[in-house]
């Protein structure tokens, strides 16, 4: 399924990680906002952003890191962790991929619906749920990919048992009866859960686990479903068979050189 | 005691740095609530109401409705007491003040924790992350009067209650915070000058005792 534009020299794996068969309509010329995203294609924390920037209609530059590598603006624009994403607004860098998101819906209130909550203990719950969702979930299903070993597997399964139900069960105080956790459109959690689905499914088909049952949680499978079919997410959110095939490259690269440790499956910045 | 009384509840524990942001965010838009004591030795069903899934404090419980989480509850008296507002208004100082305080949160604990809890080459590792963690939030202080500019705000509440550790710190691990981050004592000095500050935090040698008490618990002595 994969029809990577790879590069004829086999001495260059950096190319294969710019593969051409990602969408590259959201590419767009900043103009005069002068906006730029540092990210990548399988970075479900870039995904956020361009999400949220997709909801305001606002263009911006994609610039993207390759994964392996930092380039000079993303360790200037954000010395503390080097880590993607970073939204840069008129040159100044902004950080951490929720406070991206909350940033872009201030700056850009005016340009489509409020991705926050306006009521405060909303807000609250919101915020909550992401922090559960990344400080919990994500992690251990990082950890299915690297290890791939049973014990991995097991673990991640149970996190995933643990943590589906708890969103399941939340899915209807948030949402109020309407399609997304954020209401009628795609709000802040919607984004930060949203985000894992590509990685979701990548894991599923990896290792036979199923993370997101119709039987155990029918609401969150439908709500999946209109989330990623939004005009917001879909245009950004990577083929499950892309993600695989990422993984295993990243995997051949690690075992061919071992003293290689800068290497991630994604990065995580929480 | 009904939780869906109306008024301002928090659930707390004395020592606790998360649990003493919110109680000088509190203070800060003079908000009156009912302190409540836990003990996590044997934590009260409330507790496990509110907080089901990390059982943890503190917890702010308003007009009965739960919020967890030190700087989701911050954020949360911030939004709905607005006087004196601990965020600033620009978008960009905004999102800085979030970073900030969520570096606070992601290092500053789990750091000062591993400089009691380890010994020898380990600690030694652990002080010198403490070190470098405290100089780049001295870097984001710079020469302001408050991570907030002129006001005190989100990052200071974020991160002013470890002051009263930085004596435990300093001892179990042999270093000096004023030597590596005068202006960072100094900034700590000043925010003890507001009475939020003051009211909430504890003596830094009663924490200390608390921190060796922690330490017989677990055998490290």
């Amino acid at each position: 399924m994969l029809t990577s534009k790879a590069t004829s020299d086999p001495r260059l794996p950096s190319n294969i990680f710019l593969h051409s068969n990602f969408r590259e309509n959201t590419e767009r010329m900043a103009g005069d906002l002068e906006l730029k995203l540092l990210g990548s294609w399988a970075s479900p924390f870039a995904m956020r952003a361009r999400i949220a920037l997709n909801l305001k209609g606002v263009g911006y530059e994609l610039l993207k890191e390759v994964s392996g590598t930092k380039s000079e603006l993303l360790l200037k624009s954000n010395p503390v962790y080097k880590k993607i994403p970073v939204l840069i607004h008129h040159g100044k860098p902004i950080c951490e991929s929720m406070i991206i998101v909350q940033y872009i819906d201030e700056v850009w209130a005016a340009a489509g619906p409020s991705i926050l909550p306006s009521d405060p203990y909303e807000r609250a719950i919101a915020r909550f749920w992401i922090v559960y969702i990344d400080d919990k979930w994500f992690p251990s299903s990082l950890r299915t990919l690297r290890g791939l070993n049973e014990e991995a597997k097991a673990e991640a399964e149970e996190q995933l048992a643990n943590a589906l139900p708890l969103l399941e069960d939340a899915f209807p105080k948030c949402s109020k009866g309407k399609d997304f956790f954020g209401g009628e459109t795609i709000g802040y959690l919607d984004i930060a859960l949203g985000c894992y689905l590509g990685w979701i499914k990548a894991i599923e088909k990896m290792t036979g686990i199923k993370a997101l049952d119709e039987a155990k949680t029918p609401t969150l499978v439908g709500w999946a479903e209109r989330f990623c079919s939004g005009d917001a997410v879909k245009e950004v959110m990577p083929e499950a068979d892309e993600l695989i095939e990422f993984t295993k490259l990243i995997q051949a690269i690690m075992n061919a050189a071992p003293g290689r440790q800068n290497m991630h499956v994604s990065k995580n910045d929480r | 005691m009904a939780t869906a009384e109306k008024g301002v509840v928090l659930l707390d524990a004395w020592v606790s740095p998360f649990g003493q942001r919110c109680r000088i965010a509190l203070a800060e838009k003079a908000v009156e609530y009912e302190y409540s004591e836990q003990n996590l030795a044997d934590k009260s069903p409330l507790l496990l109401k509110v907080n089901p899934i990390h059982k943890k404090i503190p917890v702010l419980i308003h007009d009965g409705k739960p919020v967890c989480e030190s700087l989701i509850i911050v954020q949360y008296i911030d939004e709905v007491w607005t006087k004196n507002p601990l965020l600033p208004s620009d978008p960009y100082e905004r999102a800085k003040a979030r970073f900030w305080a969520d570096f606070v949160d992601k290092k500053v604990y789990e750091c000062g924790t591993k400089l009691w809890k380890l010994k020898g080459e380990a600690q030694q590792e652990a002080k010198k992350e403490m070190i470098e963690i405290l100089k780049l939030l001295e870097g984001e202080l710079g020469d302001k009067k408050y991570f907030g500019g002129e006001i005190f705000g989100f990052v200071d509440v974020a991160l002013v209650p470890f002051t009263a550790w930085f004596y435990a710190y300093e001892t179990c691990a042999n270093f000096s915070v004023e030597a590596e981050c005068p202006k960072l004592v100094a900034w700590s000095k000043g925010c003890m000058e507001r009475e939020s500050v003051a009211k909430s935090l504890h003596d830094p040698h009663k924490v200390y005792e608390f921190v060796c008490f922690l330490k017989k618990k677990f055998g490290m002595e």
